[in-house]
């Protein structure tokens, strides 16, 4: 009863000063939004990197080249280029393993693909005939070069859906010859529209074969990376243990050494990933905090500044009966009042922002996830308690222990 | 019965930076329940000190202070502050309402402190018995001076006290709303209300029933008053 009072008093109190409170609220409001931004942002941008990995298979495992740091990420990953992966590899782990429905290696490169007047910068990718089983896709029109093409290292072209409609304008582009860099290709299909996984989209790319990607357009004689689909998501952690020791064999890397390959499965990149974006989420959110301990020091300013304007009511209800407790609680309740106002005003901003970002990401084609978490909301609050008992304490008390008979007098 | 109010050779001594000023160098008095009194002086003589500590405001230094029949010198913060709301209401002279608040709000104001129940009960009629009724829900802002020192007399009352104390209330006020101000005091003692008056004033000292004059830290006479002067009739003396 007596809570609802002061909670009352208090929010008559922050009213008659409005402009004071929101501008003292301000910083609150800042650092609660700025919290629950950073939170959800993180947390968008990891199901963005999570759906991107979801979106590849679950029952996908990637073979990159280069040996496996412990606590760390394959030397691939800082742009080493690391020949050890050959394109027999790829052959022998789709022929040999018994689990592997297909396997398919990649080479990447990027060139400007021109058909008339009409160009466009694409990423085309040297993948063997398997290409569309292992991502689990298939053509829109025409068909996929076959694996005859493939060793033969034909000049034939699958174009994303998005790359067609951008060179060919409405053409048919069955048959037609594009230019990849300096070289013409023959134009046999096109790919089912894929739409946007991760930060990649995989409708404005080309896939040519393989072996014309290594000998014709790069003049290598490695691949970047394999993958392999397996049959059955149970068998997956199998046909890992079967692909290292195949590989082994196939570089002959002696017993004592260690592989020059590293085979990892999506549920592993996932909980790798996880680890590292959560940590980097957390990390951010606590330089976030540090905005409210400079919102907390602007609630302690105003609040030392409201007893000292009000010591003469602080005299007077000393005077009718208040208690030390009684002006404590007033005026921690007024900070409280305060800094909650803030937090909840702090998690709808927060929210409202984080909602923003995720229609703006959706809206540039991201696979981004609104993840306001409640426990993200219940931080706020529990923050904002905080910051208004250990800010308003100090000029709490010193409210409490003012002398009434001289808090009277004051002028 | 005993006295409401009994001290003997009562002593305050304020000590500020080891300097020892005596403001109360011995006084002795009883006051019964339903006295109208004034404490009157100059200032400096010692009556706010007196007025403090009965009040429950302040505590003394050596004597006697006896409330009710008992001991009332040595309480602490927290006794003195319940006591404070159960047995006494305060009027000052600068009336000490609540801004930016309304008269029904200021009255309410002891009751925060208090577990009375049917608060807007006593409430209401603290406002009815100063007649201002058709104000309870201005802001105390909107107040003339007269009415906002009628809006403390109905805050002091609103517990039901055993005692008011009135520290000079007409200081502030024009000899018209002051007439009124004691009118209201005269009849609140007419229907039993112990008042305690501090005055320097005579003219409103004569309004009380007894007239205790203090100079110096000590009672200097203590005397019944036979010409009263009523805010009632004019302010016209009645013996």
């Amino acid at each position: 009863m007596r809570l609802v009072e002061e909670i009352k008093l208090s929010f008559s109190v922050l009213r008659t000063n409005k402009v004071r409170s929101f501008l003292t609220g301000l910083g609150i409001i800042i650092g609660i939004a700025s919290v629950i931004v950073i939170i959800s942002a993180g947390a968008g941008a990891q199901s963005l990197i999570i759906n991107q990995l979801n979106s590849v298979g679950t029952n996908l495992i990637g073979i990159l080249p280069g040996m496996r740091e412990e606590n760390g990420p394959p030397s691939a990953a800082f742009g080493i280029i690391v020949t050890t992966l050959k394109y027999e590899d790829a052959q022998a782990i789709a022929d040999e393993i018994p689990n592997v429905a297909a396997a398919t290696s990649y080479n990447t490169g990027m060139a400007t693909i021109s058909w008339q007047s009409n160009k466009s910068d694409a990423t085309y990718y040297g993948v063997m005939s398997s290409y569309p089983e292992v991502e689990d896709t298939d053509v829109d029109a025409g068909r996929f070069f076959t694996e005859e093409e493939d060793r033969g290292s034909a000049r034939v072209i699958v174009l994303g859906h998005q790359l067609a409609i951008d060179l060919f304008n409405g053409t048919d582009p069955l048959g037609q010859k594009v230019k990849v860099g300096k070289e013409f290709f023959e134009v046999v299909g096109i790919m089912k529209e894929r739409g946007s996984a991760g930060f990649q989209n995989k409708d404005v790319i080309a896939l040519i074969p393989s072996q014309t990607a290594q000998k014709i357009m790069l003049g290598v004689k490695y691949v970047n990376f394999i993958r392999a689909k397996i049959n059955n998501p149970e068998n997956i952690d199998r046909a890992q243990e079967d692909i290292v020791l195949l590989l082994r064999d196939r570089h002959n890397i002696g017993e004592l050494k260690i592989d020059d390959f590293n085979v990892q499965n999506t549920k592993d990149a996932i909980k790798a990933l996880t680890s590292i974006t959560d940590a980097l989420k957390f990390f951010l959110a606590a330089i976030a905090s540090i905005s409210l301990i400079v919102g907390g020091v602007g609630v302690m300013n105003i609040m030392l500044a409201a007893v000292n304007q009000r010591v003469r009511e602080i005299g007077l209800r000393k005077a009718v009966g208040a208690k030390k407790k009684d002006i404590m609680i007033q005026f921690l309740a007024e900070s409280i009042t305060l800094t909650m106002v803030g937090g909840i005003i702090g998690i709808i901003a927060g929210a409202g922002i984080s909602l923003l970002v995720a229609l703006i990401a959706r809206y540039l084609g991201y696979n981004w996830d609104l993840v306001v978490s409640p426990l993200s909301i219940f931080m706020g609050f529990v923050v904002a308690l905080a910051v208004g008992v250990v800010f308003g304490i100090y000029p709490a008390s010193k409210a409490a222990k003012l002398n009434s008979i001289e808090a009277l007098r004051y002028e | 019965m005993a006295a409401l109010i009994e001290v003997k050779d009562l002593k305050k001594d304020y000590v500020n930076d080891e300097v020892i000023t005596q403001v109360l160098h011995g006084v002795t008095f009883k006051i019964e329940a339903g006295e109208f009194v004034a404490i009157m002086g100059p200032s400096g003589s010692g009556k706010s000190t007196l007025m403090h500590i009965l009040g429950f405001l302040d505590t003394l230094t050596t004597g006697t202070f006896l409330f009710k029949g008992k001991d009332a010198g040595n309480l602490d913060d927290d006794e003195l502050a319940r006591i404070r709301n159960e047995e006494v209401g305060f009027v000052f002279q600068a009336f000490h309402l609540l801004p930016k608040t309304t008269v029904y709000n200021n009255i309410k104001l002891p009751l925060l402190y208090s577990k009375a129940k049917d608060q807007d009960k006593q409430i209401k009629e603290a406002i009815k018995q100063v007649g201002l009724e058709h104000r309870a829900y201005n802001f105390s802002n909107q107040l003339s001076g007269g009415e906002k020192q009628r809006v403390a007399i109905a805050r002091a009352l609103v517990n039901n006290p055993s005692i008011i104390f009135a520290d000079e209330p007409t200081g502030n006020l024009d000899s018209k709303s002051g007439n009124a101000i004691m009118e209201i005091l005269e009849d609140l003692n007419e229907l039993g209300h112990t008042i305690i008056l501090v005055t320097h004033e005579s003219d409103t000292a004569k309004h009380a029933k007894r007239i205790i004059k203090i100079a110096d830290g000590l009672i200097v006479s203590d005397e019944k008053v036979n010409e009263r002067r009523s805010a009632k009739n004019g302010g016209e003396l009645r013996k």
